[in-house]
């Protein structure tokens, strides 16, 4: 059957939602307002790395038109449990401080009031007595032997498997390093990056007559949020009525389950409405960011242009807690290498904790950053030996049929013909045995390796 | 502090609400008048999801005091066109896939109005300088300038 057949495939389709968001009748979570709602505001850490000895928000308590007060001891499971079912563990973060703080920022404890001026002042009036120690701001002394240890399970790394890094190891890297034309390096990094939606994170949770809690969300993830808030409050998650699906932008940004589960107790604990909005300063200093990456390279490259031996050592920056960055940095082990056969890989890479905020999911994260360091790297290895960036991708590009370093047999590649396509919209002629090439062409005439 | 009572026309009607003296317009709008169109997203003039019109200029609703639009003209995205009589920039960014999540669009509609109320030929340059105040983080910013191009051409053509 061919496409045109189908119906669907190749036909352009309005977009359900479009109407609503450009007449403005759309509503998103700051547009709900209840009658009797409260407003919540997060009394946070103003350091970055102390022991908290004493909150004392009895000002907070008695200030006219504060309702409640949330702290630690009123959350039933006092951990985010984001990525506990893929095996990041332990538990390292809690829903609210009550120990220690370990970013600047991090959330200690609620106040509830009749308005959200109310709740801001009166936040302003909790005592906090912490014990400021110095923070580990920077990733490589963390990992160093100096470091003060911030992690309770004894360094300042994911452990996988019992390392502290994410090994991959692949062919003989260190022989074939050896016997290379070329040993080109190059070091690349990336700051951390806000996602900066224009809608602020946000939650509305409306306590309902039967005991269940209806909750406005604008997570990018709401059966994940119901499942994690469920854990945290230690209900069945059919007490929680979920409404969702409508983002003022996310970009990996919420998905972290780091409004509701507050915003729920609050709403628990008070029996009306709560909403709790973030300010834009919250968003840009205080939700999590695209991770701070250092990557280096070291490639062992022939005068014909093939790269036969490739290592990479990586340190991702979690900040102060896992999120999802343990699991980012899998993903980014894997794609290291990069789409390209290199018959001898070595890679470290490491999720390190400092005491910054927390890192965690953005836009293809812990790829994304692969794939920068690894075609600066491929324009590197261009120009070091000579050759033109077409010709070095195209020869080193990963066949089906080859192995990966991961253990993973290519299957459906398609790089070598996205290049040539490429070429052809901006008018490049390629030479005629680039041309030739193809994904299928393992074992045959152009496989370098095969 | 005691509340004061503002008139101003709101979308060609006359309205009165009580407001507390220091309330920005956009609060005023959201939560006292419940016309939600206007965004709210950084609350200090940075990203211009909040513009709606005085006296046909574009304004950051977040940084006007209501008090100042007393016996003004304010209009939101409501007041130019609701379905199914849409304005013609609701129509465009519809067909032109100009909003993504949604967020920026009243603001980035409302100063375009503005725009095009006073210069209906602008060039694509002209339609980027009058958005300069108001920022998109999903769709990018070109299907925005290509719908506000297909009105410009409308226009001549009608």
């Amino acid at each position: 059957m061919g496409v045109k057949q189908l119906g669907i495939v190749g036909q352009s389709v309005k977009r359900r939602d479009g109407i609503g968001h450009v007449t403005g009748q759309t509503q998103y979570v700051d547009d709900v307002f209840y009658t009797g709602m409260l407003w919540l505001k997060m009394v946070r850490s103003p350091i970055s790395r102390g022991i908290i000895h004493g909150i004392d928000a009895s000002k907070a308590e008695a200030f006219p038109g504060v309702v409640a007060v949330v702290t630690a001891k009123d959350v039933p499971n006092n951990w985010y449990t984001i990525l506990c079912l893929i095996g990041v563990e332990p538990n390292d973060e809690p829903v609210l401080a009550h120990e220690e703080v370990m970013y600047m920022g991090e959330p200690i404890c609620a106040i509830v009031a009749e308005t959200e001026a109310i709740a801001a002042e009166a936040a302003a009036l909790v005592k906090l007595d912490i014990e400021e120690l110095p923070p580990v701001l920077d990733m490589e002394f963390a990992i160093s032997p100096d470091a003060p240890v911030i992690k309770k399970w004894g360094n300042n790394t994911f452990m996988y498997d019992g390392y502290n890094h994410r090994k991959l190891r692949f062919g003989d890297f260190e022989k074939a390093i050896q016997q290379a034309d070329h040993v080109i390096e190059g070091d690349y990094s990336l700051s951390p990056i806000e996602h900066a939606p224009i809608e602020t994170h946000c939650c509305v949770v409306k306590p309902e007559p039967d005991g269940r809690l209806t909750v406005h969300s604008n997570t990018q993830a709401l059966y994940f949020t119901m499942d994690n808030t469920a854990i945290i409050l230690q209900v069945p998650s059919q007490r929680l009525h979920m409404i969702g699906g409508t983002v003022g932008g996310g970009f990996g940004g919420k998905v972290d389950v780091i409004t509701e589960p507050i915003t729920c107790i609050a709403a628990m604990k008070t029996g009306r409405p709560v909403k709790w909005r973030w300010t834009r300063e919250e968003e840009m200093r205080k939700s999590s960011t695209r991770a701070g990456v250092k990557m280096h390279y070291t490639d062992g490259v022939m005068n014909d242009g093939r790269i036969i031996a490739r290592k990479v050592r990586s340190l991702e920056d979690a900040g102060a807690y896992h999120r999802h960055s343990p699991y980012g940095v899998q993903k980014h082990m894997a794609n290291l290498p990069g789409p390209y056969t290199i018959p001898n890989v070595w890679v470290d890479a490491y999720c390190v904790y400092t005491n910054r905020q927390p890192s965690s999911a953005m836009r293809g994260f812990g790829v994304t950053e692969a794939t920068f360091a690894v075609e600066c790297q491929m324009e590197r290895i261009a120009r070091t030996i000579g050759m033109d960036s077409w010709e070095i991708r195209l020869i080193n590009a990963y066949r089906n049929g080859q192995m990966r370093p991961v253990r993973k047999v290519v299957e459906d590649a398609t790089l070598i013909e996205t290049i040539q396509a490429a070429a052809e919209l901006i008018g490049y002629e390629l030479p005629a045995h680039l041309k030739a090439m193809s994904s299928d062409d393992y074992g045959g005439k152009g496989g370098h390796h095969g | 502090m005691e509340s004061i009572t503002v008139t101003f026309k709101l979308n060609g009607k006359t309205t009165a609400v009580a407001i507390e003296p220091l309330e920005s317009l956009r609060t005023v709008l959201r939560e006292h008048l419940h016309l939600h169109a206007t965004k709210a997203g950084c609350g200090q003039g940075g990203c211009g999801s909040c513009t709606v019109l005085v006296n046909d200029e574009p304004v950051l609703s977040c940084l006007m005091l209501a008090a100042l639009a007393d016996g003004q003209e304010v209009t939101t995205l409501e007041g130019i066109g609701t379905p199914p009589h849409m304005h013609p920039l609701q129509t465009a960014f519809f067909d032109r896939f100009a909003a993504q999540c949604g967020y920026c669009s009243p603001g980035m509609i409302m100063a375009a109005k503005a725009l095009l109320d006073k210069n209906p030929h602008p060039t694509r340059a002209e339609i980027a300088e009058a958005l300069a105040g108001n920022l998109c983080r999903c769709t990018g910013y070109v299907a925005i300038l290509d719908a506000i191009e297909d009105v410009v051409t409308q226009m001549q053509e009608a």
